[in-house]
């Protein structure tokens, strides 16, 4: 089967590391982590009182007017799709060879409890007219689109926290087939409000280790309790290697497929097995023609919850072997960056990409007492270098409703 | 209800639209045409007759807010 290759050409993030990629990327090298106690009033009610904010808020970018008309995850995706996209060179190109796959995994939520707010306390003439283009779930791919003229199709992949790595996903896919050029791919959150704190706290998946904020994100360490919710967004700008070569692009990387699988095991947890997350590892190495002992690398899910974390390096072990499991060194950047939900999959995508393109696997920080029931090698602490002669990692990221997907990432 | 001057209600306006729709009030002149020269939608001119009522206490009806083409128009209906 011949198969349209496609590449990686543009890279942009806002995250609670950084405003942009090169900040967020030297910060997950140093270990530094972006989350923080939350100033609201708001937290005394609630049993969490932190959350990964953004660094760089969207009122320090873009106009006013522009702001009361998106809601915060179209600001977010708005902000990361200009830098990758400039960061791909700002090519002239057909409209109708350019897509967009932008992914929410919750959509405009703040707007929705804002715009109740208003209703409730002002009547239903102060809501804003605005409101149905904001909360859309749809709503960052089409801002996306609007904004940089997209025209082959603008799509939007729900998959709670899977969702920003379908979209690469789709956006591989779509380039396959024939119908872009090129795809601005990726995906947002942007969800701290007390009531989804409440939410994610009430179903008992969040850290509570408030007097330490920023040591509550620890994958895979024995005492971990729980996730930590972040906002952000990560974009990449996927090519055909074709329409890159021709205009003398810059590649990071080949984008050389995707694995999909659901669980049907649970509505929220994971099957404990991980015979499903192995399933969409099984799957990329088929789609992307890659061996088990290709995979240098890892960028893991795992995002501290108690119920997590050791099923997936079950799942990575049962899918590559024990030889080539042996070999792979698994890193969980969420450590540093929290969880970004529906972003979660494109910002680690990012740093999957640069950790081949740059040669240094960013570590996980915060295991004091490692699970002894890992076992597969952590990246702990300090950043490693990548071998020389590594070919290919794999992103891995998982979602309420059982999916998963994973994205393999080879160098050119 | 007090009645505003035409100045007052042009300078409201000014500040109104240059909220919403990042028109500089300095260019919210009496002859200028909403969506022509201003390049505002049906969805702003929603807001901005919501913050008119805010401001001057005068309620325009959708189905009058779909004739004001003009600045002036506004003034004229918020005065009468």
């Amino acid at each position: 089967m011949s198969t349209t290759e496609v590449v990686v050409t543009g890279l942009g993030a806002t995250t609670p590391l950084g405003g942009d990629v090169a900040t967020t990327w030297s910060a997950l090298l140093e270990g530094r982590s972006g989350i923080d106690t939350l100033q609201e009033d708001w937290v005394a009610d609630l049993p969490v009182h932190f959350a990964g904010r953004i660094a760089v808020e969207p009122s320090e970018l873009l106009p006013r007017q522009r702001l009361r008309r998106l809601d915060r995850t179209q600001q977010f995706a708005l902000i990361a799709a200009q830098e990758a996209w400039q960061d791909a060179g700002a090519p002239e190109v057909d409209p109708v060879r350019l897509g967009a796959v932008v992914s929410s995994g919750i959509g405009g939520i703040l707007t929705v409890l804002e715009q109740y707010d208003t209703f409730r306390e002002r009547g239903w003439k102060r809501v804003s007219p605005f409101t149905v283009p904001m909360l859309m779930p749809n709503g960052p791919a089409a801002a996306v689109a609007l904004e940089f003229t997209a025209r082959a199709g603008a799509h939007a992949p729900v998959s709670a926290c899977a969702s920003s790595a379908e979209a690469i996903a789709d956006a591989i896919d779509m380039i396959r087939t024939g119908r872009a050029d090129m795809v601005i791919a990726g995906g947002v959150e942007a969800a701290i409000h007390p009531l989804n704190i409440a939410a994610f706290a009430s179903m008992r998946a969040l850290s509570t280790r408030n007097d330490d904020p920023k040591t509550a994100s620890r994958p895979w360490d024995a005492n971990r309790d729980g996730f930590v919710m972040s906002e952000g967004a990560g974009m990449i700008v996927l090519e055909s290697a074709e329409h890159a070569a021709a205009r003398g692009a810059r590649v990071y990387a080949v984008a050389a497929g995707a694995g999909y699988s659901d669980d049907a095991h649970d509505i929220v947890l994971p099957d404990p097995e991980g015979t499903g997350q192995a399933r969409a590892i099984t799957s990329v190495l088929a789609d992307a023609g890659l061996r088990p002992s290709d995979i240098a690398h890892v960028n893991a899910h795992a995002t501290s919850t108690p119920a997590g974390d050791v099923g997936e390096t079950v799942a990575i072990r049962a899918a590559l072997g024990d030889s080539a499991a042996d070999r792979v060194a698994v890193t969980s950047t969420k450590s540093m960056t929290g969880h970004l939900l529906g972003g979660a999959g494109a910002v680690e995508s990012i740093a999957t990409v640069l950790a081949l393109h740059e040669g240094r696997i960013p570590p996980t920080i915060n295991i004091e007492e490692l699970d002894p029931a890992v076992r597969v090698d952590i990246v702990r602490d300090k950043p490693r270098d990548l071998p020389a002669d590594a070919v290919a990692a794999i992103n891995e990221s998982f979602g309420f409703g059982g999916h998963n997907i994973a994205v393999a990432f080879r160098r050119p | 209800m007090a009645q505003h001057t035409e100045q007052e209600i042009l300078d409201g306006l000014g500040e109104i639209i240059d909220e919403i729709a990042g028109v500089p009030a300095a260019e919210v002149t009496p002859e200028k045409s909403f969506v022509d020269d201003l390049d505002i939608d049906s969805l702003s001119m929603v807001e901005i007759a919501v913050a008119a009522q805010d401001k001057f206490g005068v309620e325009i009806p959708d189905d009058q807010l779909k004739d004001l083409k003009t600045v002036q128009d506004v003034v004229n209906f918020i005065q009468k």
